[in-house]
């Protein structure tokens, strides 16, 4: 193995390093300096993402385990940038007392998990495929159960593992079937063929995939795990765990299940008007944000299934776009929730009532993250929803179309309630003004950055375009 | 270049009202903006005329094209016929006015002028853009603004109210992204899909694509423009709506319906546009019956206004589906003429509402003596609404029937017979309110110690009959401006 070839795995071995870091400063520092590990986190975190854009090559190691190309490596960039406004995020939550000692902890796991997360895309065997997604979810699992003295999160951490294990049994069951029919586990010699084992293989390597990505009928963990995870791990969850497992859904669909297109998107059709409207319909019902979020989170990987149909490289690129769109306003939204929470402990719809007018700034953020949420022009998740439709519109689904751009209506009623608990409602006890923290500041900056940009900046899009039709 | 101020005038207005530091500076920013956005579209009226007049028979003038999104076909497209020339001066007028009529607005002024704003360069950009891309992004900019300014500054039910309209109007927009998905990927402009409507228009698309996506287009652009069943969030939305949000959303916004039906639906499908107007005939015709009907049955003042507005605004579609010049022609002058003087009915009713604090017709009468120069302008505005000759109402009203009469079969005959009949209605409830309101005498003491107009008052009201008078008086030069981009639509 060559120094370039090792070169390759760039992404994984920065995080390697970062977590090496860690674990030396948490043996180093003392109780006192804590805190500065935080900011050696978010900082080398930070120089990891911007590293990633150094341009990248194509190519297999490990004789064909490992694939990386620039979409690949785009992916990774995107849940990168995710992971830092995490940590970003993290900051006042993880300073309290009690907390303080275990912060290495947090961003050990964290980074383990993306670590996983980083295997997971650029798998290119079975086996890699599935340490990845373990190494995905074994330490989310442990993050949820973190603050392990309140019951919620301890049930958040056991129900997470006891799904997961679940969902990845089935996931084996379904390869084992694949592995039965084709006697193979490289990516590069997996040619599928029309027959009833493989179908049914698919259907079960499906729906462990569909676990992680919340599709209905397999979103039940969802609300709970959200709930009473500690507010950073469920943005977490909701975001990079999520938009891995499209990213790796959408890779595997268009190249080892290309030859049974229709089967996958029979499915994809009934599941994805299943998610949204489910999700949508649970949505309007929550009052803890979020079990809202988690919803909602539900009804937008409905949404991102559309592009995924489609089966194309505009519809690979829509998803990619979409993703990375709701990277940013997700974690814009749950950053407003996180701020809420950490200085109130409040988190109900109910809660927000009056919250701009003591609270401008904070509420204008969860506006524009809600909005693009919603997809209203010109933010961000204006463009992503609208590409996802044309993808659908290419593929010639009208009926799908139509009921999706209905289920934006729903969509749209539900986190206007939000907005108008937070602009309109009147409360004899708003949210008292919240003393900001820097690193939540620039989070949030970025995040909406992230929202008011991405649309108009045309390349953006161009781009992954380019790239999809290449790959 | 000058197109491309009217978006961006607005927009640097919204941005330095943020830093405006007291509610006077708000205004006077505000206003100032707005003054120059109606000094510049005044000035495209006359550049596009002299454009005209310099023998300049494109379809449409001033094209620029700025490349967007490449990989889908998208680009700021942005150019201007005679109808979109009409529009954009129509809103400006609006806009100028909404501003003084909101003069007396204190409550969250700052976040209440830029949401004003931020809906008019909305408004702004769709009449300019002749991307279908563009055009939906700056349509929905245009809705969403209204449910803050709604729900924050309205009064009565106006949560509901705002989340009734919001979400119609984007069930609305719903099935327009299908409709234009539909028209993008049906269409091939040198091997490539296009949202261009001038691209698009040169083509023709198969009967069986334009008998699906023209009623959806069609029907999305109907929402927002009364068509009945659709219009149930009309009255609602602007009975709750504060006074310069009903102007621009009866004034303006719902025009976006008609200019999208026409520019859209109808130019790009014409085919489908013949063969199934007469389903939407009789819905409109129903807008406009059961509109003036309705209004019997109001007795406040804003409902009273909003029902009339769907009965007006059914009339714009009524004459748009009569497929021919005439009646095209009257339907765009009866929104420009239903623009002015909706607005200034709810710049009134707002007026008086400041003062009477009631919008009940019976609570208020004899209003001639106390306010004489208020009640003036009602009448004025009252009997442009019922059509009296030399005023904006009649010159729409005459030519969208006379276009009418043009087909010779008995259905269009029958229709257009009771669409006319809405006329008599529209006179009846005219009289009644204006006689109720302002005639008799005075009902309430307190109704004597009125303060007289205000100058901003003044200038909001006689700026809007001036345009109403206008069109009453020399119709000619408008119905020519807009015949003349027909030709292009029609043909």
């Amino acid at each position: 193995m060559t120094w370039s070839e090792l070169l390759l795995m760039r992404h994984e071995w920065a995080l390697i390093g970062l977590a090496l870091v860690l674990i030396m400063l948490e043996i180093g520092i003392s109780d006192e300096q804590k805190n500065r590990i935080h900011v050696v986190a978010c900082l080398l975190m930070a120089a990891i993402t911007l590293f990633g854009f150094w341009p990248a090559e194509s190519g297999k190691i490990f004789g064909g385990m490992y694939i990386t190309d620039p979409l690949r490596v785009l992916m990774k960039n995107i849940l990168n940038a995710g992971v830092l406004i995490i940590f970003l995020q993290s900051s006042v939550w993880l300073g309290k007392a009690g907390m303080k000692n275990r912060m290495t902890e947090f961003y050990l796991l964290l980074v383990s998990s993306l670590i996983g997360v980083n295997y997971l895309i650029s798998a290119g065997h079975f086996l890699m495929f599935y340490i990845g997604l373990e190494l995905l979810t074994i330490p989310i699992a442990a993050l949820a159960a973190y603050e392990q003295y309140q019951s919620k999160s301890a049930e958040a951490g056991i129900k997470l593992i006891l799904s997961s294990a679940f969902s990845s049994a089935i996931l084996l069951f379904g390869l084992s079937m694949l592995y039965g029919a084709i006697g193979n586990l490289y990516f590069t010699d997996f040619s599928l063929t029309d027959s009833l084992l493989t179908i049914l293989g698919f259907i079960f390597f499906f729906s462990g995939l569909a676990f992680k990505i919340s599709i209905v009928p397999f979103h039940l963990w969802t609300a709970d795990v959200y709930e009473g995870s500690p507010t950073n791990v469920t943005s977490y969850l909701s975001v990079i765990s999520k938009g891995s497992a499209v990213f790796v859904l959408v890779i595997l669909l268009f190249t080892l299940f290309r030859t049974i297109q229709p089967v996958w998107q029979a499915v994809l059709y009934a599941t994805a008007i299943l998610t949204m409207t489910i999700g949508n319909l649970f949505a309007i019902r929550q009052q803890n944000l979020k079990r809202f979020l988690a919803f909602s989170s539900i009804a937008q990987a409905g949404f991102i299934l559309l592009g995924v149909i489609h089966g194309g490289s505009l519809g690979m690129a829509s998803v990619v776009y979409f993703v990375l769109v709701y990277v940013f306003s997700n974690l814009a939204a749950f950053g407003v929730v996180q701020a809420v929470e950490q200085a109130t402990g409040k988190l109900n719809i109910d809660d927000y009532n009056g919250f701009y007018n003591t609270n401008p700034r904070l509420s204008l953020t969860m506006m524009l993250a809600l909005f693009s949420l919603a997809g209203i022009p010109p933010l961000a998740g204006f463009f992503g929803k609208f590409f996802l439709f044309t993808a659908v519109a290419e593929s010639g689904f009208y009926t799908l179309l139509l009921i999706a751009v209905l289920n934006t209506v729903i969509a749209l009623y539900y986190y206007l309630l939000v907005v108008k608990a937070m602009f309109i409602n009147k409360s004899e006890l708003p949210v008292p003004v919240i003393a900001s923290d820097g690193a939540m500041r620039i989070s949030l900056l970025l995040a909406v950055t992230g929202i008011l940009v991405l649309g108009f900046y045309s390349p953006v899009f161009d781009y992954i375009n380019e790239l999809c039709k290449t790959f | 270049m000058l197109l491309i101020a009217l978006i961006l005038v607005p927009t640097l207005t919204a941005l330095a009202i943020v830093f405006a530091k007291n509610s006077k500076q708000v205004k006077v920013m505000a206003a100032a903006g707005m003054s120059i956005q109606l000094v510049q579209s005044l000035y495209l009226l006359y550049v596009f005329l002299a454009e005209r007049a310099s023998g300049n028979t494109e379809p449409v003038v001033f094209y620029q094209r700025f490349p967007w999104y490449n990989s889908l076909n998208i680009s700021f497209d942005i150019g201007v016929d005679g109808i979109s020339v009409a529009m954009i001066v129509l809103t400006a007028i609006v806009i100028f006015t909404g501003i003084f009529a909101s003069w007396e607005v204190e409550d969250q002024y700052k976040e209440f002028f830029i949401s004003l704003i931020v809906l008019a360069t909305g408004v702004f950009g769709f009449f300019i853009s002749l991307d279908l891309f563009v055009m939906f992004l700056f349509f929905e900019l245009a809705v969403i603004p209204m449910y803050l300014l709604i729900g924050i500054w309205g009064s009565g039910k106006k949560e509901y109210s705002a989340m009734k309209l919001t979400l119609m109007l984007m069930a609305g927009s719903a099935l327009l992204v299908v409709g234009i998905l539909g028209i993008y990927f049906n269409s091939d402009s040198n091997g490539h899909h296009s949202f261009n409507i001038l691209e698009l228009a040169g083509q023709t698309f198969s009967m069986n694509m334009q008998r699906i996506f023209f009623p959806l287009t069609f029907i999305g652009f109907g929402v927002i423009g009364a068509l009945f069943p659709f219009h149930t969030w009309s009255p609602d939305g602007h009975s709750s709506a504060p006074t310069a949000v009903s102007m621009l959303h009866a004034g303006v916004l719902m025009k976006l319906g008609g200019y999208g039906c026409l520019k859209v639906a109808i130019w790009l499908m014409p085919q489908a546009a013949n063969e199934l107007a007469w389903i939407f005939l009789i819905l409109t015709s129903i807008s406009v019956i059961y509109g003036a009907l309705g209004v019997i049955a109001q007795t406040d003042l804003k409902y009273i206004n909003a029902y009339s507005s769907v009965s007006h605004c059914g009339l714009v579609l009524f004459g748009l589906l009569m497929l021919n010049k005439t009646a095209t022609t009257g339907a765009v002058i009866q929104m420009i003429s239903h623009g002015l003087m909706t607005a200034l009915f709810f710049a009134l009713i707002g007026m008086l509402y400041s003062r009477t604090h009631t919008r009940i017709v019976h609570e208020m009468g004899g209003l001639m003596k106390v306010l004489p120069f208020l009640s003036v302008c009602y009448v004025l505005a009252g009997l442009a609404s019922l059509g009296l000759p030399g005023l904006s109402g009649f010159v729409a009203e005459m030519t969208i029937f006379v276009g009418a009469f043009q087909h010779p079969d008995w259905f269009h005959r029958f229709i257009t017979i009771v669409a006319v009949s809405s006329i008599v209605v529209t006179a009846v409830y005219i009289l009644r309110v204006v006689g109720a309101l302002l005639m008799g005498p005075v009902k309430n003491d307190d109704h004597t110690k009125f303060h007289p107009a205000t100058w901003y008052e003044k200038l909001a009201t006689v700026t809007l009959i001036a345009g109403i008078v206008i069109i009453g008086i020399a119709p000619l030069w408008l119905s020519d401006m807009i015949m003349d981009s027909l030709s292009a639509i029609l043909d």
